[in-house]
């Protein structure tokens, strides 16, 4: 965005939880599962765009599962001498990063056009993510309908006042690591929160523990071997690239929404869309077209590229780089500390159709009053 | 007591597609299978209000625009997370190109 402009407000602090005061507030003005902004796309071409497809997931998965196998075996091979870590460096970001975006476009469904491939490949990463896969489904659900609604979506990676020491923690794996397995624990004694309680239905919260059961059991085979063969090489394999091996995910996720507006209805004011590497891209599969995807999570990622292409000028800039969006998101964090309310406004084009200003500028307290 | 309103011309839907009708205050949606059959369901998805003419039909299948819920449209049956609820359909019956729905 060319000028960025800052705006504050006094409001009260926010309540993070699913079922607090902001959750009433939300649901009191409207915010809750409100009717989003789209751009406006032909039919026709929105069904272009929405078409599945298995080749590009098969060959990107067949690729993925043939680096995981290759870096593995690499690293088993040179296991006790530096030469394992370039390959532990590579399986890591693989098995830990990579892993995110496969879990979150298959869990949409979106890409294979086979229902089984996504199903099997949404396994597979879940468990590599540390992330019941019920409990999770629910949840992005949840995030897509009130995307950075304060109360309302369960996904949102920094809070106001920022925790810098946390987010900080989040690029070494840790951060989310003691989060992920506590739960993973709690939801396979059979206890789910109140807060996963209000995003999944009840019919599902015995599928949530038996998931949970399934992860558990499996992490306690992985440390049985790993005390039988008296080596730690089991759990660099299985467990730990959760977090050696986050930072990517971390990276490229924290610009989804961080610094930029909450409480609004428009995509285009609460998410960001960045320029990338053609290797972050792929880690990634696409998702750095952040506002696209949240706009019309249907269109797979491959053909996020053309969807930006086609409504871009609708959108805000994008930002060139992550560099450019780290140091954009920064000194707003900062600002954060001590005014929570500071975020950066995007900035729409001249031509783009303003949407729902009013809870851009309103405090959600005084629409409540 | 059920009437048959006409809800588009034959031609309205390319094939594999879906359209909205709205009628009486109700909304609905409208499909042209691959084989050139036509179906009807609710318009709106039974997991949040979001409509269906929005998504994208593939085979027998409507698929939500909001969270990719899928039912299948020729008997209204949730297909998994995030819908659990089926979707409620209505005859359809094409007559002298027209399109045209059962409702009470
Ligand atoms: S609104 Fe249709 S799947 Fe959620």
């Amino acid at each position: 965005m060319s000028a960025a402009d800052f705006e504050m407000s006094n409001r009260p602090r926010r309540d993070y939880s699913l079922v607090g005061e902001s959750t009433r507030r939300a649901i009191e003005t409207g915010l809750a599962s409100a009717e989003w902004y789209h751009t406006e796309v032909a039919r026709k071409t929105m069904k272009e765009l929405m078409q599945r497809s298995d080749a590009p997931a098969i060959r990107d998965t067949m690729l993925w599962i043939g680096l995981i196998l290759g870096s593995a075996a690499g690293a088993i091979t040179f296991w006790g001498t530096w030469w394992c870590v370039p390959f532990f460096a590579v399986y890591g970001v693989l098995y830990g990063s990579a892993s995110d975006s496969r879990w979150h476009e298959c869990g949409h469904g979106t890409a294979f056009k086979t229902r089984w491939m996504n199903d099997v490949v949404y396994q597979i990463a879940s468990f590599m993510l540390m992330r019941n896969p019920v409990v999770w489904r629910w949840s992005h659900a949840r995030h897509h309908t009130d995307t950075i609604i304060v109360g309302r979506d369960a996904e949102i990676a920094v809070m106001r006042p920022p925790d810098l020491l946390r987010a900080a923690l989040a690029f070494t794996g840790y951060g989310d690591f003691r989060h992920a397995l506590p739960a993973l624990l709690r939801q396979a004694s059979g206890r789910l929160s109140d807060d996963e309680k209000s995003y999944i239905p009840e019919t599902e919260w015995q599928r949530a523990v038996v998931a949970a059961r399934w992860h558990v059991a499996i992490y306690v085979a992985t440390v049985a071997v790993a005390l039988y063969t008296r080596s730690f090489l089991p759990l660099m394999l299985i467990g730990l690239p959760r977090i050696y091996g986050s930072w990517h995910m971390v990276l490229t996720g924290l610009l989804q929404h961080i610094g930029l507006a909450d409480n609004v209805i428009d995509h285009r004011l609460n998410s960001r869309t960045v320029y990338m590497n053609p290797v972050s891209r792929w880690i990634y599969w696409n998702m750095n077209y952040h506002v696209e995807h949240h706009m019309f999570p249907m269109v797979p990622y491959h053909a996020l590229p053309r969807l930006h292409a086609l409504i871009k000028h609708d959108l805000p800039a994008p930002n060139p780089s992550m560099w450019h969006a780290y140091k954009e998101a920064w000194p707003v964090l900062l600002r954060q500390l001590r005014y929570e309310d500071f975020y950066l406004k995007r900035e729409l084009p001249a031509t783009a159709r303003p949407y729902r200003h009013e809870f851009h500028n309103m405090a959600v307290s005084a629409a409540a009053e | 007591m059920a009437e048959w309103i006409e809800a588009c011309a034959a031609g309205d839907i390319d094939e594999e597609d879906v359209m909205r009708f709205d009628h009486a205050g109700r909304t609905f949606a409208v499909y042209r299978s691959p084989d050139d059959e036509y179906f009807a369901t609710d318009g709106l998805c039974t997991h949040e209000r979001v409509h269906l003419a929005d998504g994208l039909v593939m085979d027998d299948i409507i698929e939500c625009p909001k969270h990719n819920g899928r039912f299948n449209y020729k008997t209204g049956a949730a297909k998994g997370a995030p819908v659990c609820v089926n979707l409620k359909t209505y005859p359809v019956k094409v007559t002298a190109g027209k399109v045209l729905i059962e409702i009470e």
